[in-house]
């Protein structure tokens, strides 16, 4: 089922690491460990949560490598390195495969966009996402809850968010974690543990979701959670599936009680210096984090003390019917956010995808993307992620900038974030 | 539980506000600790923004954390790891029982002991140093020097505490003293013969980094199995912040390795006066140092057979190294280890009792984890195409404490006599004309991301900054 799917490795390198132990010390899920001879981590453990990467005093921690999930590194063969592999490209076709458990069907998603030529370095997209937050990003608590110990939320809404209705099966669901401290911000995720056994006997896996509700609540003051989620009835090959996890969310009544682990995620986060601008690119449920930032900023700017810069979002479904919160999005103010839907399958009307809309807004789009006050932030289905960066680098080079510094200065400076599934 | 106070004067994670007796003594000692920085820190660095990691909180988020500082101005406090309230003792003969968070009183000296040795090597290293900055061979390079000096400072700091707040009016008298001896000094020198040894040059400063700090590593490691829990939570800590100085040694050697293997590859020679005639460390001088800061620093984890060492043990007060992840029965009673001795003018092995031998085996740790990196230089010359390897010499070699005492041997183990050893005592240990030759090559380079022709620069900078970052600004 998830042979396609792609992730980011975390890996260690042995060239530079001098085997201190501080990360295996520090790291709260157990992810590292060592021989006589190398320090490594073990992909299906790690959870990119980067509590390591700090404390490291070498750096050698902070290595990441693209592979299928199927293909990552196994321990035994890092622990035989003398050197990291180099980033290899990443098969044909491959991304278009996202794990089904993950979510439906792809709302808006385009073909994949032609590669380079043969013959020239091979295009991955996801290198190009940042794995540091933005400067004036909010300290993110993380790991406070692992897998053996999960906290307790109480269910206090499951609301349809769609013009579909209910049946359309996209849920906003809010969480409340009553008087136990579970502070989230805007672009983190948490994980959600469904009760019982798989066929195995064993306990389902945690389902992470991003968080769809502001850092004070999705209720301002009250300790609470909103989560986006689609019910999973088919796979991408449109075989009936019911979804484990997402089928118990979006099932829950108010007054359950879920066990929940988290915070995770510490690089997806939202600007805070005044001026600061976002732009905002997903598909589907992938809206969530960007509802929380949008939220966030509105509530801010109602407060009258802060001065936010521009918001720029682009945002796909198949059809307006299906669009997560697109009523709530239609009676925001002009002058505060500037919203580019596309739909893919309206009828009577050309498919349009987000990459097509950032392209027509190339003359807005280009200039933020040289600005040090602008953060870009994309999520949604991994196939979308290699389309959205290639779009982003036409509309830099027909800029006359240089894509390789632009992409790089962005990474560095956690300007570019890229969540996909 | 873990984030700092740093409204006090002394920043603490230990609710020091709520002890105003101990919080006054502190505050005190902390003048007389300034004037010891001033008076035999880092030479003439008072104006300089250093760029310095400083703990806001001991978790993985907190405590590295980044910014331009004045050494003088460096936050200097108490941080323990949290709390584990239901912690036991996992060796000796309390194994089983609630860790101590007092003093109990049957071991109350051999504590003191313990704390006052180990404080006392953390001010000394800082006094060996405090020449170097003036001869640093890039920004990059002093900032890390400097990062090593405050921490340090503050492990010092985490020893006072300890005194202040656990061991009464001697341990007031004792804070003090750390305080006046110094390194070096005949009448009044530090406690451990490595810390009264000179860190003449930047070759002397990486390899003591990374085998004397090493050492540290190894006895921090073994008191954070101590009974004693504010002990154990405290070495814990400062743990995390001595990974650092070892990876500037690491490092360091490694990147003068790599500029002197390229020498050799680009002049294709293997000739020592060549080398130098380049402005490159040749590997012969390196090993003698090697061989130097290795004997001495295996010195310091002291007799290879102890009664005190079977004492700290058994009462739980000085673990193993990783005691948690051994799968003995934590009491090592009737058990035996070798040691080293000489017999009929040859080196041969015997058993004695483990419990004895304790400091034989944290030492014999040391030399494994030691040996590991050696081979990560030699990965350099290997890749670099030189055929030369670093060792470490043989464990009997030039010691000066225990068994092996005065005993000469060669470096490759052999008992050698009075005649040979001073025949190739320049060919063993570094010779006075080899600390002047290295001296020669010592000057400041201070332009950002520029480094001293003898040392490679680094595979990348503190903290995902670039190499030529401005590490140190000059006031």
């Amino acid at each position: 089922m998830d042979t396609g799917a792609v992730i980011k490795q975390h890996l260690i390198d042995p060239e530079i690491c001098i085997r201190c132990n501080t990360c295996e010390a520090t790291c709260p899920v157990g992810a590292i460990t060592h021989d006589d001879r190398n320090y490594v981590v073990r992909a299906d453990v790690c959870n990119h949560c980067l509590a390591c990467i700090a404390p490291c005093p070498t750096g050698s921690i902070d290595n990441w490598r693209s592979v299928l999930k199927s293909k990552a590194y196994p321990i035994e063969e890092q622990l035989a390195w003398d050197v990291l592999p180099p980033e290899l490209p990443l098969p044909d076709g491959d991304a278009a495969a996202a794990d089904a458990e993950v979510e439906a069907q792809p709302p808006s998603v385009a073909p994949p966009a032609p590669l380079v030529e043969a013959g020239a370095a091979p295009f991955v997209a996801s290198s190009y996402g940042a794995t540091v937050p933005p400067w004036s990003a909010a300290h993110a608590y993380c790991n406070l809850y692992g897998p053996k110990h999960p906290t307790t939320a109480t269910v206090t809404g499951n609301f349809n968010c769609t013009e579909a209705g209910f049946e359309n099966q996209t849920h906003h669901v809010v969480l409340d974690f009553g008087a136990l401290p579970f502070p989230v911000l805007e672009g983190q995720s948490i994980g959600i543990v469904p009760p019982g056994l798989d066929r195995r006997g064993k306990p389902h896996p945690a389902r992470q979701y991003s968080v769809a509700s502001p850092r004070n609540g999705e209720r301002p003051g009250y300790n609470n959670v909103s989560l986006t989620v689609k019910r999973v009835l088919e796979d991408h090959q449109g075989n009936a599936v019911r979804g484990v996890a997402s089928n118990y969310v979006c099932d829950l009544k108010v007054g359950d009680k879920v066990q929940v682990i988290g915070p995770f995620g510490s690089s997806f986060l939202m600007p805070n210096h005044p001026r600061s601008h976002i732009v905002m690119i997903c598909t589907g449920t992938g809206s969530a984090p960007m509802r929380a930032m949008t939220e966030w900023r509105r509530r801010l700017r109602a407060s009258g003390k802060f001065e936010g810069g521009k918001l720029l979002l682009f945002f796909g479904a198949r059809t307006q019917q299906e669009l997560p919160y697109f009523g709530p999005l239609k009676s925001l103010p002009k002058d505060f956010i500037d919203i580019n839907l596309a739909f893919s399958r309206t009828s009577g009307q050309p498919k349009r995808y987000v990459q097509d809309l950032m392209r027509e807004r190339a003359a807005d789009l280009a200039p933020l993307l040289a600005d040090a006050n602008a953060h870009v932030y994309v999520c949604g289905l991994k196939a979308m992620e290699e389309g959205v960066v290639i779009a982003l680098r036409d509309v830099v080079t027909q800029a006359g900038m240089n894509w390789d510094s632009v992409a790089a200065a962005l990474k560095r400076e956690g300007r570019l974030h890229l969540e996909t599934y | 539980m873990g984030s700092i106070d740093y409204s006090q004067k002394i920043p603490n994670n230990v609710n020091l506000a709520e002890d105003r007796t101990l919080q006054r003594a502190l505050e005190q000692w902390q003048p007389n600790f300034i004037d010891w920085w001033d008076d035999v820190g880092p030479d003439a660095s008072t104006g300089y923004d250093v760029y310095l990691r400083t703990a806001t909180s001991v978790d993985a988020q907190g405590w590295a954390h980044f910014d331009f500082v004045k050494m003088r101005d460096y936050r200097w406090g108490i941080f323990l790891q949290p709390n584990d309230p239901n912690r036991g003792i996992g060796f000796g003969d309390h194994k089983g029982e609630k860790a101590w968070t007092d003093v109990p009183g049957e071991h109350r000296a051999n504590l003191r002991r313990i704390i006052v040795t180990q404080g006392d090597t953390e001010p000394a290293s800082v006094e060996q140093q405090r020449h170097l900055g003036a001869t640093a061979p890039s920004l990059y390079d002093l900032r890390n020097l400097f990062q090593i000096n405050v921490e340090e400072g503050r492990h010092l700091w985490a020893m006072v505490y300890l005194l202040h707040k656990h061991f009464g009016r001697d341990g007031r008298e004792e804070a003090e003293a750390l305080l006046e001896r110094r390194s070096g000094d005949e009448n009044n020198p530090r406690i451990l013969g490595a810390f009264n040894e000179k860190t003449p040059d930047w070759l002397a400063f990486f390899m003591f980094t990374y085998f004397t700090d090493r050492d540290g590593k190894f006895q921090l490691s073994a008191l954070t199995e101590s009974g004693f829990d504010p002990l154990a939570r405290t070495t814990k800590f400062m743990l995390t912040e001595e990974a650092h100085h070892m990876f500037v040694g690491e490092s360091g050697v490694s990147r003068v390795v790599a500029r002197t293997a390229q020498v050799m590859k680009e002049l294709d020679t293997d000739e020592v006066a060549q080398v130098r005639a380049a402005g490159a460390i040749d590997l012969p001088t390196i090993q003698r140092y090697l061989n130097f800061h290795y004997s001495v620093t295996i010195d310091l984890f002291g007799a290879d057979q102890s009664s005190n060492a079977a004492t700290f043990y058994s009462s739980g007060l000085k673990g193993r190294y990783e005691e948690g992840k051994r799968d003995d029965d934590h009491l090592l009673k009737g058990r035996t280890y070798k040691v080293l001795e000489v017999q009929n003018g040859a080196l041969v092995e015997k058993d004695v009792p483990m419990l004895n031998a304790l400091n034989e085996v944290l030492r014999d740790d040391f030399i494994k984890d030691s040996v590991a990196g050696i081979g990560r230089w030699n990965k350099v010359l290997e890749k670099a195409g030189v055929a030369f390897r670093l060792e470490v010499p043989h464990k009997a070699f030039h010691r000066n404490i225990g068994a092996l005492a005065g005993i000469r041997t060669s470096p490759d183990g052999r008992v050698v006599g009075g005649a040979e050893w001073s025949a190739n005592l320049d060919r063993w240990l570094p010779s006075d004309a080899d600390r002047a030759f290295v001296a020669s090559l010592m000057g400041r380079v201070a332009v950002p991301g520029k480094f001293a022709h003898w040392i490679a620069p680094p595979a990348m900078g503190i903290n995902r900054q670039p190499i030529d970052f401005e590490y140190v600004r000059f006031g």
